[in-house]
């Protein structure tokens, strides 16, 4: 791991200097690119970035996340989606065109305390991040078990091009839905897979900065 | 302040300090980071006598809602003796001093933090100080800095801090309890070591200005070790193996 690509920082670390372009996580200094959090740096062609260990979830546009309704104006839903942010889900996203402040209310579509699956349409440093539920995988979480994981843990569990979560799911028969944000549904008809599922996701969290997790997830996806 | 009569011998002949340690050598110093579970990052320090946990939460929603800021985030501080971290009990009301303190602090980590990535939220420091033996301000940046650091919130460097002063006309490193008391000068410091800028310097006593010179060197030079302890239990925490616990 400690190579010249990819190495350990935490927060003043210097990854290195002379003509890269600064990605996430780092910041210029003259010009020395320096890291911002702890995490594992990586330089690939002539980018740098630091793909963070810890922190709090960061809306980014098109990423789906799960979020709990927490209260509605007239208008729009206001979201929790595990961030500093809440997530604002207008009434026109789900009552269409004709939408009508009169005539819809809110409340019987969807209620304080309902889970969605939601994607993010729009976030800048201005505004708070809005969010659609117009889509086909979205909307809202009728059952299923949620799993909260830290945030910065999402991109392991999902692994390369999907290979992580496609093993779990495979082995266990189970559905899950992750949302960027950190939270995850599982649903499973047989306990035992779901289980199962949850014991793999708990795995992968506490053993996320490991080398080849893949194979022992797999490993203890078979056992028994 | 200003060489107070005491019968405490501060400097013996052979340059030993009154708790045996030499001109330049720090007090034992022990960080952990992410001792608690319900605030997002948290760091415990012993720093001689001195231990002080750091608790920080964010960046989330201010309130009370007038004092966020649309172009920024804030940070706030809270240092906060506990009652039995003194010989008297303490009052646990906050002091005008731990006030002050807690205004020095939050200045000396401002400039590490990127909080305008953050428009209208806030970063909480919580510091609660179980016990105090001198130089409690220092060890509270410390601890502060590592809490922020697991947290995840971007710095562009970590902040490490250590005094330095002067007893018995010579220039010592990292002022304890009685050498604080009886001492002639006491000059915390707290400096980001990547960017080699300071961030906090305060001075109680009188110096010349070479001993001025010295004394901030010194002080820098304590930094600098404190940042290899940060550095390690960082590293501890989310590096070894079983990692993140």
């Amino acid at each position: 791991m400690q190579d010249d690509k990819k190495r350990y920082v935490i927060p003043g670390d210097v990854i290195t200097t002379g003509p890269y372009r600064p990605d996430q996580n780092v910041t210029l200094d003259g010009n020395r690119i320096i890291a911002t959090v702890i995490g594992i740096s990586e330089i690939s062609e002539d980018t740098v970035r630091v793909i963070p260990l810890t922190g709090m979830y960061i809306p980014k546009s098109s990423d789906l996340v799960i979020g709990k309704v927490v209260s509605h104006t007239s208008l729009s839903w206001e979201v929790d989606i595990n961030s500093c942010y809440v997530g604002i889900l207008p009434a026109a996203d789900v009552f269409g065109r004709d939408f009508s402040a009169h005539a819809d209310e809110l409340s019987t579509k969807l209620a304080k305390g309902d889970l969605i699956a939601a994607r993010i349409v729009n976030f800048d440093r201005t505004r708070d991040p809005l969010i659609t539920i117009a889509d086909r995988e979205l909307g809202k979480i009728e059952s299923g078990t949620l799993i909260k994981i830290s945030p910065s843990k999402v991109p392991r569990l999902i692994g390369k091009r999907g290979s992580m979560i496609q093993t779990i799911e495979m082995a266990t028969n189970a559905v899950i839905t992750i949302g960027q944000n950190g939270l995850i549904v599982v649903s499973c008809e047989d306990s035992n897979g779901l289980l199962k599922a949850i014991k793999a996701i708990r795995m992968i969290e506490e053993q996320a900065h490991m080398a080849n997790l893949t194979d022992k997830v797999k490993e203890m996806l078979e056992s028994r | 302040m200003g060489g107070r009569e005491s019968t405490l011998v501060l400097l013996d002949k052979n340059g030993i300090r009154c708790d045996g340690r030499k001109v330049t050598e720090p007090r034992r110093i022990m960080i952990k980071a992410g001792v608690l579970k319900n605030a997002d990052g948290s760091a415990y320090i012993e720093f001689g006598d001195n231990k002080i946990i750091a608790g920080v939460f964010g960046p989330r929603d201010v309130h009370p809602k007038h004092m966020s800021n649309t172009d920024t985030g804030i940070i706030r501080c809270r240092y906060h003796m506990s009652p039995f971290s003194v010989t008297e009990r303490k009052n646990p009301a906050p002091s005008r001093r731990e006030i002050e303190i807690s205004k020095v602090i939050k200045e000396a980590l401002q400039p590490s933090l990127m909080l305008e990535k953050f428009p209208r939220t806030v970063v909480d420091v919580f510091i609660e100080v179980l016990q105090a033996d001198g130089g409690s301000r220092c060890a509270a940046i410390d601890a502060a800095s590592v809490a922020l650091a697991d947290a995840g919130i971007p710095m562009r460097d970590m902040v490490c801090a250590c005094a330095a002063g002067k007893v018995a006309d010579t220039i010592i490193l990292d002022v304890n309890n009685e050498e604080d008391q009886a001492g002639q000068a006491d000059m915390p410091v707290a400096y980001m070591p990547n960017l080699n800028k300071v961030t906090l310097l305060q001075l109680d006593g009188v110096l010349t200005r070479d001993e001025y010179k010295k004394c901030i060197e010194t002080a820098i030079d304590g930094c600098k070790l404190v940042y290899q302890i940060q550095k390690k239990a960082l590293t501890d925490k989310f590096f070894e193996n079983g990692g993140d616990q």
